[in-house]
This record gives C-alpha cells, structure tokens and sequence, in this order.
C-alpha cells in the first residue's frame, strides 16, 4: 500500500512541478538582467517600489550578474531564450550587434524618448542612427578621488595643473604616512580605464583626437597616445608595494581605510565610499598641462535598458521603460547611485557633494567618451582588450609607452581599413 | 550437447542486456557524446554579422592555428597549459604517492586525522580556494610575507600573482594544494590492497621501511601511477576554474596564466567588448579535445600496455 501512495505521491508532485514552472514564468513579472549587482539594494528598495506605487499589478525582478561575466551570459541566455525581459545595455557595439541580431526591440516610438538629447542616444543607436534600441540610463565620469585629511596633513593644494598634480604626488611619498595613489595592476581593467581613459583626453583633446582615430587621421603612435602611455608609466612610483597583485577590490578598501591619499576613481565608486570611509574626501578632474586652455574629461554613455524582443512581456515592458524616461526617475537614479548621473534633459538636483563635483566638471571640461568604444572594439583582435594588457604592462614596466602605442596600432590595423 | 548450469545463453539473455545498458548509453548520448559531436559540428560553421550561419569548412582551424595572432595566442595558452600540467605532474603527484606511503607505514599514529586534513582542500570550492590564497599572497593584507618574515626570509616575498615570470607557477602550486589529495587518496587505497605477507617476507629478509616502499610496495601501485597521470592530464588540460576565478578571463598579466580552458571561454563567450564567437570557440574546444585525445591514445597505446601487473 505504502508503494502505492509513494508513487502517487511521487507522481504528484511531478505533476505539479512541471505545471508551476510555466506559471512562474508567466505571471507577468518583468526581470532585468544588469551588471550592477552593486545596486541590487537600490532597486529592490528605492526604484522598484516608487515604480509599483504607480503601477502595483507590474512585478519587477532585478538579477544582476557579477560584471566580468555580464555580457557573456546574457548574449548566451538571450540565445537560449531564458533570458529577461529588460536588458541593461553596455554602450556601443555589443549591444548594437545584440539589436542586428534581433535580440534588441527599437524603442524610437516609445513616448518620452524625446526627454533624452541625440549624444546621449548616440551609444545606442544604429551607425546611421536610424533607429535607437536602448534607454539610456546614466554615464560615468573619471577623474581622482582625494583624502582630504590626508592632503591636509601632508599639506598639499587639490592640484591643478598636471605638473602640481604629480609634485603632490612626490610629496605624498616622500612623507611617508600615507599611499600617493590606490590603484592596482592585477585585474588590468583599471590600468586602462581609471589610467589610460582618465589621464588620457588631456593629451589627445577629447572628442577631436577620439574622432580622429576612428577616421583613421590619428594613429596610436602619434605623440598624444604615447604620452598618455608615458605619463602612465610614471604612476608605478606612487602605488603601494606590490601592485601588480593588488585588485581592484583591494585599491578600494586601501583608500576607504585611509591608508592612500588619491584614488584613481570612476564617479560609481562614489556610493560605496559614502558608506565605507570616515573621513572627509573630495574629487578633482584629471590635471591638464600647465598652460592647456581647455580641460577635457571622461563622461562615457556607460548604460541603458532595452527591450528583449522575444519578452512575453512586452506591453509591461514599455510601461516600465515609460516610466523611466520621466523626472522622477532620473531624480531617484542620479541620487539613489550618486555617481551615475541622468542621461536625460530633465533639471535633476544632485544632493551628494561629491557626485555635484563631479557633474560640475561638464561645465568647466569638454566631455568625451572611452575612445575604444565607437567602432573601434569591433574587430580582432579586441582593443578595448588590448588597452586592458598594454595599459597594465606600461604600469608593471614590461612593456615600452613607445611599444605599448605600436602594439595597440598594430591590433587596429590588422582588421580597421582606415588604420591600414 | 546443449549447454547446462550458469552459462549464460546470450541469445535468451538479449533483451536484459540490452534493458540494462541502455540507460547509461542513452544518457552518455544525450549528454556527452551529442554535445561532442555537435561543438566539433559547429567548429566547421561561420556566422558573418547579422548573417546566417555557414559552412566554411577547416577555415577555422586556419585561423587559429595559421594566423599570426591567433597562433601567437593558441600555443601561448598551449604551453601554459604544458606547465601547469608539468608542476602538477613533477610535485603533485610524487607528494601523493610519498604521502601515501607514509599513511600506509604499519605502525603509525594519528593515521585518520592525518588522513582527513590532507583531502580536506579537495573538498573546498575552487572559488574558496582561489580567493583564500589571494588574500594569503596579498602584498596589502596577505600573512604571506608576515610568516616569512618569522624564518627571516621577507625580502624574497613578492606580489607573485601579479608578476608574469611567477603568476602561472603561484597558480599551479595552489591547484596542487588543492588537488593532492587525489592522487594520494587513489594511491593509498592501492597500498591497502598489497597482502601484509609479502612486506612481512621482505622484513624478514631485512629491507627497511623505505626499501620495502621502494622495490616492492611502489611497483605494485605503479598502474594506480599511471592512472593518476592520466587524471592528472585530462584535469589539466581541462582546467578553467581557479585561473577564472583568480586572474578573470583575461588571464593576465599579458596573458602569462591563460590556458586554453581560458582561451576557450573568451572566444566562446566573449569578454568585455570582445563579443563572443561561438564558431572559433567551438574550434578551440575542437582542438583541446584532439590534443586531450592525442594523450589518452599514448598512454593507452604506449604506456598502459608495457605496464607488468601481479596478481595479488
């Protein structure tokens, strides 16, 4: 008898299991796939819930992946077709190609996609902008973060100029309490990004020199790159010992224990600052040459939300994405994740100081962007890669600034027309 | 004259053999050998951007193995992997069989505490393992340079994760700390099974501990030996997880930890902006699985077969 029950039992639940799985698939809930699993806390507790006060029946699910792995398993789940409803774009080309291959909706028609200005759209959109296939969201802004104890005690100015910049730097070192600079080489991505694209605007002019390399009239050889190279491979001096093993993670909690005096900083590290260190700290854009008359910084399109064009949930979706384009989310965003500021046109009041100083920056500086997104990651080998590697190798000392720019040209040549 | 007793009449016993195999042969089908066949399929197939999918025959394998960069990358990760397979072979390995010799000597205390601390790493998750001796070899907050400051040797500490010259050796110790535990259990089980008699004869005969180990124990478990290698092989040169979860899939620095389980996941799946190419990748995989099967065949063919067994 008992057989009998087990197996019906059995049956049951196998019976129910293989019903369930559909529903919970259907029942209306969106799911946003994301990197920022930093920010999981922020959407559960702040945008979701001001999101179902207008919209209680819309469920929201945000399922961040660890960043490194993002684009990876989304293009692999979008392929399989288990992937979200709403997909967090990186700018440019991935998620260009993830639209060619009809992973993307177009959002032109999508009311309130006018609240956004066409360089914010830019990153997202087709190469003839014909069509716009994410959100945009926010964009970052590189610059140094300071101590501003530490700077105090050892009795240095916030610099501006490049050459106060570093002779702060030597003094930092020379008196000894404190790192000049928090930064390691161990997971190369900073080298190139809060290295080679933070300092690296003020050599090659911003826009200009970025234009001119995907036109092919300037070559990763010229003089503006390897200088950026060269002024890089100045920085080993002032990181702490042994920094070709010191991660990311590592630099972070170096400088939010008070240990390092300057921080080589992307405007989202700003949050976890805020929560971590306990003392007062400032920012201040990447010093440009004395006798420069403009100063240029990193303002890159860094995310947007698109639609998946097999969701089930489609007219959810949009709602949601709706939503987004309006006031109250740029407000929320911009001051939920200090650091990420609104792509869109509405008048947004930053309230974190920092964050303000680093919005201020687009009045005094031009912006630009990372200069190996346009275009110019599209080939193999990858630059964006390449910078990863060479940025890292000027940093340990392997590698030449003059070889590092000839490596990175060599890359570019070998499948962009207008560098061969 | 029909055939009486327990032989078996395969004729009648057809359908329970066939009843009996089939679940294992459909499921290594499903879920093995398909997957197999199909990446191997999918090797020799193009997809031009926003285009169908091709036929391009060995093109592919051209790519990887004829152009330059391609190349430079393929056999860079190649011998990366030859290394990391080489310390596991030269250090792993014999600290197994000597640690297992030491569990099995007769008369030796605290047997099963030794035993269960030596295959505890094995039981870690390699993320655990990965991140604890991050933080060990840490230049900022690792104990690494603080015990050897103990035996006075601080100035020979250095960041070894970070530095091309010591990065890959720094990960293939690590994977050996995690791993002894294998060939020294597999081992050890083999030395259990060798009958007390003949090291009691031998004892007689006046060897010591070490010559008994030496000319009668180890030659005896030297096909255990062989088995191991050949893990040890097929391990290696599928290894992926603890230089993904230490270095990321970059592998750096300049590439100095990739291997080709690295190499493989980046083209796959792509990396950052690198979109991912599941054509190459799958060429990649192709090529991986050949030079693994190239090993298994010499082992098989020329190692395997010159092994002497005795019959216990």
């Amino acid at each position: 008898m008992s057989n009998k029950v087990l197996a019906k039992g059995l049956a049951g639940a196998l019976a129910a299991s293989v019903a369930l799985v559909p529903m919970m698939a259907s029942a209306g809930e969106l799911v946003i796939e994301s990197w920022r699993n930093d920010d999981i806390d922020i959407w559960n507790d702040k945008i979701i819930p001001a999101f179902n006060e207008q919209h209680p029946d819309i469920k929201v699910s945000f399922t961040p992946t660890p960043p490194t792995e993002y684009n990876a398993s989304v293009n692999a789940k979008l392929a399989g077709g288990t992937a979200g409803d709403l997909i967090t774009c990186r700018p440019f080309d991935a998620s260009l190609e993830l639209y060619k291959q009809g992973n993307l909706t177009a959002l032109d028609d999508l009311k309130g996609m006018d609240n956004f200005s066409d360089v914010a759209k830019s990153a997202w959109q087709t190469d003839d902008g014909s069509a716009t296939f994410c959100l945009p969201m926010a964009s970052v802004i590189h610059g140094f973060i300071y101590n501003k104890e530490a700077f105090e005690e050892v009795g240095v100015e916030v610099p501006q100029t490049s050459e106060e910049f570093y002779a702060a730097l030597d003094k930092i070192k020379e008196e000894g309490s404190y790192i000049p600079m928090a930064m390691g080489t161990a997971d190369q991505w900073e080298s190139a990004t809060m290295g080679f694209q933070n300092i690296g605007p003020n050599h090659w002019k911003g826009e200009a020199g970025r234009k001119a390399l995907i036109d092919g009239s300037a070559k990763f050889t010229d003089k503006p790159y390897v200088d950026t190279f060269t002024e890089l491979a100045t920085w080993k001096n002032y990181l702490p010992d042994g920094y070709e093993a010191i991660s990311y993670p590592d630099a972070q909690n170096l400088f939010t224990l008070g240990r390092a005096a300057v921080y080589p900083a992307g405007s989202w590290d700003i949050s976890l600052f805020n929560n971590q260190a306990d003392f007062a700290f400032g920012a201040f854009p990447p010093p440009a040459p004395a006798g420069s008359d403009t100063c240029y910084i990193s303002d890159h399109t860094d995310i947007a939300l698109g639609l998946n064009a097999k969701s089930d949930n489609a007219a959810e979706a949009k709602i949601f994405l709706e939503w987004m384009t309006g006031s109250e989310f740029a407000e929320l965003y911009s001051n939920a994740l200090p650091g990420f500021f609104s792509l869109s046109k509405h008048n947004v009041e930053i309230t974190d100081p920092v964050a303000n100083e680093f919005v201020s920056w687009r009045q005094e500086c031009e912006s630009t962007i990372r200069n190996s997104y346009q275009i110019l990651s599209r080939g193999a080998p990858n630059l964006e890669n390449e910078l990863w590697n060479l940025s890292a190798q000027v940093i340990n000392g392997t590698i030449s600034p003059t070889d590092a720019g000839a490596g990175a040209e060599a890359g570019l040549a070998k499948w962009y027309a207008p560098h061969q | 004259m029909a055939h009486s007793g327990p032989m078996t009449d395969w004729r009648k016993a057809r359908l329970p053999v066939i009843a009996f195999l089939a679940p294992a042969t459909i499921i290594y089908t499903l879920f093995m050998i398909y997957p197999l066949v199909d990446s191997i399929r999918l090797s020799f197939y193009a997809t031009p951007s926003g285009g169908e999918a091709a036929f391009v025959g060995l093109d592919n394998y051209r790519t990887v193995l004829a152009d330059p960069d391609w190349a430079a990358t393929f056999w860079n990760s190649f011998w990366n992997n030859m290394k990391f397979f080489a310390v596991h072979m030269l250090i792993q390995n014999p600290i197994g069989i000597a640690l297992a010799g030491i569990l099995s000597l007769p008369r030796l205390r605290f047997r099963n505490s030794y035993r269960t601390m030596m295959i505890m790493p094995t039981m870690l998750s390699v993320v655990i393992v990965g991140f604890i001796w991050q933080l060990i070899l840490s230049p900022v907050w690792g104990v690494g340079a603080d015990l050897l400051d103990i035996i006075g040797l601080k100035s020979l500490f250095g960041p070894w994760l970070g530095k091309e010259g010591s990065a890959l050796i720094t990960l293939s110790f690590i994977s050996v700390w995690q791993w002894v535990g294998i060939p020294l259990m597999l081992i050890y089980a083999a030395l259990l099974a060798i009958p007390d008699d003949l090291v009691d004869a031998a004892v007689v005969d006046g060897a010591t501990h070490f010559e008994v180990f030496w000319h009668i124990k180890l030659p005896l478990v030297f096909p255990t030996v062989a088995m191991v290698s050949i893990l040890t092989f097929v391990g290696n040169f599928n290894a992926f997880d603890l230089i993904y979860a230490v270095k990321g899939a970059l592998a750096g620095p300049n590439f100095a930890t990739d291997i080709m389980g690295t190499l493989f996941y980046r083209t796959f799946f792509g990396y950052q902006l690198q979109l991912g190419n599941p054509h190459l990748g799958a060429t990649v995989a192709s090529l991986m699985f050949l030079i693994i099967l190239a090993g298994v065949l010499f082992y098989l063919f020329a190692v395997q077969r010159r092994l002497s067994r005795y019959q216990l």
